[in-house]
């Protein structure tokens, strides 16, 4: 793994994947009968894979003690907010027509399309901060802590999730259960942590 | 790939190329592993196969049918709610596809003077075979124009002599557990009940459906029988229907147990009455990229409005 440009294109060109087959299978009008749900759902399901898999990458660390995965988190934290932006922006436009009114009423009618507009407002400011300016500019420590952001983002991004289906509730339950124990995991950490008396800092790795 | 053995000197401009081929594997392995992920979760439609034509369909009086245009055959075969099959709207025509529909009965019971176990291919045979072009709007927001075939409720209903005392109409969709495993998974209770009023259960635009498109009906739309309301919400329109029961009191409904709050009863369509969790004022057609209002009674209260005079219809959604 000492190619660490080329793994990172590898990682980019495999988070691009779904969306270019995405806009492929819209062209050629293959996202089934009703494509603009399809695509809503689609690039809602990859926000949440994408929190997910960045979540993942401090755990794996630590478990395994592979830490050149580190060097993948950022791409994968602002493919989150990439397909996260395109989620919105399916809504906004499909839906809504980008009628300011029309969102607003909605926002206040739907719950679960305001917790979803919330978090994405969460989401934007790591993406704003992820440059490694940022980082120095910010301090390390500061940058750590906005970027704890990231877990109400993932548990509002499965409420989200949870709150539109209607009855068959196994895969944001699926989801639940994957982010509860990817942060569990961090709870779990901080606390040993703590009880040592080593580090009393939740690490928002 | 190579017979280079271990051992050999490599020339630089072949380590180089090796090292290409590597990379080439490797990003086209990922690529290809992350393609096919994304097409397990992205089901294309099935292949239209040939069903069993319906002859004799008559064309109904223009007052009964839309002249809207039609969905295809292939969207409405491939987006179905069909919750003891799948939740999936776009895989219930996967699995469903080998239900079986024959034999068939429907049991006509309850407060009747003459009930009777009604064989389908007698049931069929009770009334001319028309065919109704209506628009189906579902509870989720979106909608079609349908060209069902089949026959008004009534005609069946008075086969029974229904009593005074009967007041409803309940039905049942027919349930077995190996025919459809995924039930398990839908959240809700099966067998799949609906109920009327005896006055919404007798009206001209109330049918049985046996058909769509000059075809049976395909199993994902509710084959071999099922009930066709076009005022009220899509999942009123109960498919695969086994037993029809008149009785005296309003029968639970499948949706109105699994969230009283979201699903009331006579579940008409109405864009003044918002679903808890979304306004009911527009709906997708779907095949069109803009929104349409949606209509009261989904445009049908010139033959409807009538039956509800007087109902607080926010409160008796």
């Amino acid at each position: 793994m000492k190619d660490a440009r080329f793994s990172k294109f590898v990682l980019f060109v495999n988070s691009i994947v779904p969306l270019v087959l995405l806009l492929w299978d819209g062209w050629n009008n293959r996202l089934g009968v009703n494509p603009i749900e399809f695509a809503t759902r689609t690039t809602g399901m990859l926000t949440l894979i994408f929190l997910c898999i960045t979540l993942l990458i401090t755990p794996l660390r630590k478990i395994t003690g592979a830490n050149w995965l580190i060097k993948f988190r950022r791409t994968l934290g602002l493919y989150a907010f990439f397909y996260g932006t395109l989620h919105l922006l399916t809504y906004v436009w499909f839906d809504r027509f980008f009628s300011i009114k029309s969102i607003a009423g909605d926002v206040i009618q739907r719950p679960f399309i305001a917790i979803g507009m919330v978090c994405f407002a969460l989401l934007v400011p790591m993406a704003v901060t992820s440059t490694n300016a940022m980082i120095k500019r910010l301090g390390g420590k500061n940058w750590a802590t906005l970027h704890k952001l990231i877990y109400p983002a993932a548990i509002g991004g499965v409420i989200h999730y949870y709150m539109i289906v209607k009855s068959d509730t196994r895969v944001p339950l699926a989801f639940a259960f994957i982010v509860a124990l990817l942060i569990g995991y961090r709870v779990y950490e901080a606390n040993k942590t703590t009880t040592s008396k080593v580090k009393p800092t939740l690490s928002a790795e | 790939m190579s017979d280079i053995k271990s051992g050999e000197i490599t020339p630089k401009e072949l380590f180089l190329n090796r090292r290409l081929f590597i990379r080439g594997a490797a990003l086209t392995a990922t690529t290809a592993a992350t393609a096919l992920l994304y097409k397990k979760f992205n089901p294309v439609p099935l292949p239209e196969e040939a069903r069993d034509k319906i002859t004799d369909v008559t064309k109904t009086s223009a007052s009964l049918s839309t002249n809207e245009k039609p969905n295809t055959l292939k969207e409405i075969t491939n987006y179905n709610n069909f919750y003891e099959f799948s939740t999936d709207k776009s895989e219930v025509a996967y699995t469903a596809k080998d239900f079986k529909t024959k034999p068939w009965q429907v049991s006509v019971e309850g407060l009747v003077q003459k009930p009777k176990v009604f064989d389908l291919d007698d049931l069929v045979k009770i009334a001319p075979q028309e065919e109704r072009i209506y628009r189906f709007r579902c509870v989720e927001r979106w909608s079609m124009v349908i060209p069902w075939i089949g026959f008004p409720l009534k005609v069946l209903l008075d086969k029974v002599e229904p009593l005074s005392t009967a007041k409803y109409v309940a039905f049942e969709t027919y349930y077995d557990r190996t025919q459809m495993p995924y039930a398990a998974y839908a959240g809700i209770d099966f067998p799949y009940v609906e109920g009327l009023r005896m006055d919404e259960a007798m009206h001209p635009l109330t049918i049985l459906a046996t058909g769509l498109y000059g075809e049976i009906l395909p199993p994902q739309n509710g084959a071999p029988i099922r009930l066709v309301v076009p005022w009220k919400y899509g999942f009123k329109s109960i498919k695969s229907v086994v037993k029809i029961k008149l009785v005296e009191q309003e029968p639970p409904t499948t949706w109105n147990i699994a969230s009283p709050r979201e699903y009331g009863f006579y579940s008409n369509v109405n864009p003044n009455v918002s679903h808890p969790r979304w306004s009911q004022a527009q709906e997708r057609r779907i095949g069109e990229f803009s929104l349409r209002d949606t209509l009261i009674f989904n445009g049908y209260a010139d033959h409807v409005a009538q039956l509800y005079t007087g109902m607080d219809l926010k409160r008796y959604f």
